[in-house]
This record gives structure tokens, C-alpha cells and sequence, in this order.
């Protein structure tokens, strides 16, 4: 089936994308909202310029559609990609890295049944500990591109997904709750390299800016 | 050994709605082999003291043209639990009808004692269908619509909500029925 992922260049849209193409799926193009609403729900905005690079890493036509992030309005910004997909692209389905908030996940489900077409979720519900243990075994590389709750400081921007972030993210949720791949917001990841793409993303670091236990990676 | 049933066409559902039914019952330690509904053979059957058939997306009904595949649910005497799909497959079997009501999302609804679920309770629901209440089935929550239903003699119940979302404790309850 031809299929378009919903992508924001994190780890969960990549290794949703991932297990798609791996079940002989056809991603036939990326979709990315990019929400002038930092707080949206629904939306984790990417750095449009990078998603864009990670989509021509993966050959893969990019749709990036723009939405002011009033909540409820913007999914028609979404519902409007998605037709674009279906018109441009003739997918049968769309792909979401949404393993908990059934806030996002009904949302899109609601979107795909009136376009009439399927909806696949294939992190839904998964253990957020292994999920981040199956990207370390199947060679993805992560980075953390936000942190936004407590204790996080701006210390963990630009910080590897690996072994030893995982093994200090378990003591975090012991500790503070923190939700091991950041489903709660805690922090934002970004793809630099995986089985998808052609080569790796080659990116640096700007500047870090932000305050508390809130900061944010600025790429070049 | 409990026996889950995936009732997805495609091959990615699978992540969907059986995997996180797999996850509940190893982090319980519960022991279980996972088959297709059409690959199941009388040796299976024979192997499982229970039975959980998955739910599947809202697109997909391919179960309901393939509901001859499920006859055996008629004569098997050991426990069955089936999830939204699963459950319209039992009342299928017991002679209910498919009927159109599309629900996405978390509602509320109201249980009196059913594997353990009482009162009011928030449950997370994907279906476009849902079954009339079957022949010999009796209905254990309030609303217009069998949410959770359970035969008069036989250990076979349905839920149309999804409780690998919201209510984990209802598929363990069901695993350790004696």
C-alpha cells in the first residue's frame, strides 16, 4: 500500500516510517505541519529546514503544510495535506509515531475515515523504555533536540540516544516520572542517520537558547 | 497458554492492536502464542485454555466476509474474550447484527460487574460498527449500545472498547478467570 507519514523528523515519525517500509509498504511521501503555535497539542514543529533535508536523506517527496496552530482549526491544515497526499501521491493510508495521546491519535483516526483511507498507529500503546531499546538495536541515531520539564537542563541538548541515556532516562522515571521517549513532552528528538536514510544528516549545533528546564537546539 | 487471534488484514495493525495486548500479558508473565485467524488449527485450539480475539482498524471488516473461519467459537467450551472486532465476531457467531455507529476516542460509560469493571469508567473506543446484543448474551453495561457483554452459560465475553488503551486490569482479570 502506498502511504504517506505524518513526520516531524523525530524519532517516532522515522521508526514508524521505519516499521512501515520493513512490513513492504511504500512510503510514497513525507507530510510535515509546520504550526506557527509552539504550544499545540497536536503538533510538534519541526525545524522545517532540517525535516526537509531528512526527507531528500530518504528520497521521499516532502508535502510541509503551514498552520496557524488554533486549536481544532489547524486540522483542517492537516486534513488539507493529507488530500494533497491522496490527490498527488494516490496513498491508501497515513502513518503516525503516536504511542500514547489519544488527543492526536483520535483526531487523525476521524481525518482518515472521512478520506477514506487506512490509519496506522505502530507505536501506539508501546513501552516507551523498549521503544527507545529497539532505536539504539536498529541503528538509529538520535539526538535531543528540546528539553522542556524538570530536571532537564540545556546540558542534554545535542545528547546521543544511547545506551547511557537510556539507562539515566529509567532512573529519571523513576525518580520525576519523566516519560522514557519524551511522550509527555519532556523533550523533543531529532534523526540524524537510520536504515532510511542515503547517508548521514550532517548538521551543527548554533546556538542552544532558552531558560530553566526549558531549552531548544538551533541547527546549521 | 492463552491463545490471541489477529484479525488485522494488514500486516502493520499488528503493532496496533495485538502488540499491545502481548505487552500487557509478558509484563504480567502470562504465557501465550499469537496466530491469524486463518492459520488457526484444531491442534491450537485444543492447546489453548483461553482465547482473545484482537480488535483491528476502522477501515477493516475483512473478519466479517471471512466469519466462517470463526465457527468453532460455537462449540468451544473454554473462555473467549473478544475486543471490538473480536467481540462483533462472537455476537456474529451467536447470531447478532452488525449495526453502524462510528465512536473514536475516550467516553464514559457505565459498568455493573463485569471482570471486574464497576461504575462509571473511562474507556477508549475505535469502531465503526457495533453488534446487537446476541441470542443467550447478557449485557453488563448501561448504555443504548452492548459495551461489554457476556453468554448466560459459557465463559465468552465481548468488549467494543479497546482495554489495552485504558483498562490493562480487565485483559488480566480475564486471563486469571478460574
Amino acid at each position: 500500500m502506498k502511504v504517506a507519514v505524518l513526520f516531524s523528523g523525530g524519532k517516532d515519525s522515522v521508526y514508524s516510517a521505519y516499521l512501515a517500509k520493513n512490513v513492504g509498504h511504500e512510503i510514497s511521501c513525507l507530510i510535515s505541519i509546520y504550526s506557527l503555535n509552539k504550544e499545540s497539542f497536536m503538533f510538534h514543529t519541526p525545524a522545517i529546514e532540517i525535516t526537509k533535508r531528512q526527507a531528500e536523506l530518504m528520497e521521499i517527496p516532502f508535502i510541509i503544510q503551514k498552520t496557524k496552530g488554533e486549536k481544532e482549526k489547524e486540522l483542517l491544515d492537516l486534513e488539507k495535506a493529507i488530500k494533497k497526499a491522496i490527490v498527488d501521491f494516490d496513498i491508501a493510508g497515513i502513518v503516525t509515531g503516536a504511542i500514547e495521546s489519544v488527543y492526536q491519535s483520535s483526531r487523525i483516526q476521524k481525518i482518515c475515515q472521512k478520506l477514506k483511507i487506512e490509519c496506522f498507529n505502530p507505536l501506539w500503546q508501546k513501552n516507551q523504555i523498549e521503544l527507545i531499546e529497539e532505536i539504539i538495536k536498529n541503528k538509529f541515531e538520535v539526538i535531543i533536540s528540546g528539553v522542556f520539564a524538570y530536571p532537564f537542563d540545556k546540558e542534554w541538548i545535542g545528547r546521543k540516544i544511547d545506551q547511557k541515556f537510556l539507562e539515566e532516562i529509567i532512573i529519571l522515571n523513576n525518580k520525576f516520572k519523566i516519560n522514557p521517549a519524551g511522550e509527555g513532552g519532556e523533550f523533543e528528538s531529532l534523526v540524524i542517520d537510520c536504515p532510511l536514510f542515503k547517508k548521514e544528516l550532517n548538521i551543527e549545533l548554533k546556538t542552544v537558547s532558552g531558560e530553566g528546564n526549558s531549552w531548544r537546539a538551533e541547527f546549521e | 497458554m492463552i491463545l490471541l487471534i489477529n484479525i488485522c488484514k494488514e500486516k502493520l495493525h499488528y503493532y496496533e492492536f495485538v502488540r499491545p495486548i502481548e505487552d500487557v500479558l509478558k509484563m504480567n508473565k502470562i504465557d501465550f502464542f499469537t496466530l491469524n485467524y486463518n492459520e488457526i488449527l484444531q491442534g491450537d485450539l485444543d492447546k489453548a485454555e483461553k482465547i482473545i480475539i484482537c480488535g483491528t482498524s476502522l477501515k477493516d471488516n475483512g473478519f466479517i466476509e471471512n466469519i466462517d473461519n470463526f465457527r468453532w467459537i460455537r462449540d468451544f467450551s473454554k473462555p473467549i474474550l473478544g475486543i471490538c472486532g473480536g467481540m462483533q465476531i462472537i455476537g456474529l457467531i451467536f447470531s447478532g447484527k452488525i449495526k453502524k455507529k462510528t465512536e473514536v476516542g475516550f467516553f464514559i460509560e457505565k459498568f455493573s460487574n463485569f471482570l471486574g469493571l464497576n461504575g462509571e469508567k473511562e474507556v477508549y473506543h475505535l469502531h465503526n460498527n457495533y453488534i446487537s446484543l446476541p441470542e443467550n448474551f447478557e449485557q453488563f453495561s448501561s448504555s443504548d449500545i452492548s459495551q461489554a457483554i457476556k453468554h448466560k452459560t459459557k465463559d465468552i465475553y465481548g468488549v467494543l472498547f479497546h482495554p489495552e488503551v485504558r483498562q490493562k486490569d480487565l485483559i488480566i482479570r480475564f486471563c486469571e478467570l478460574i
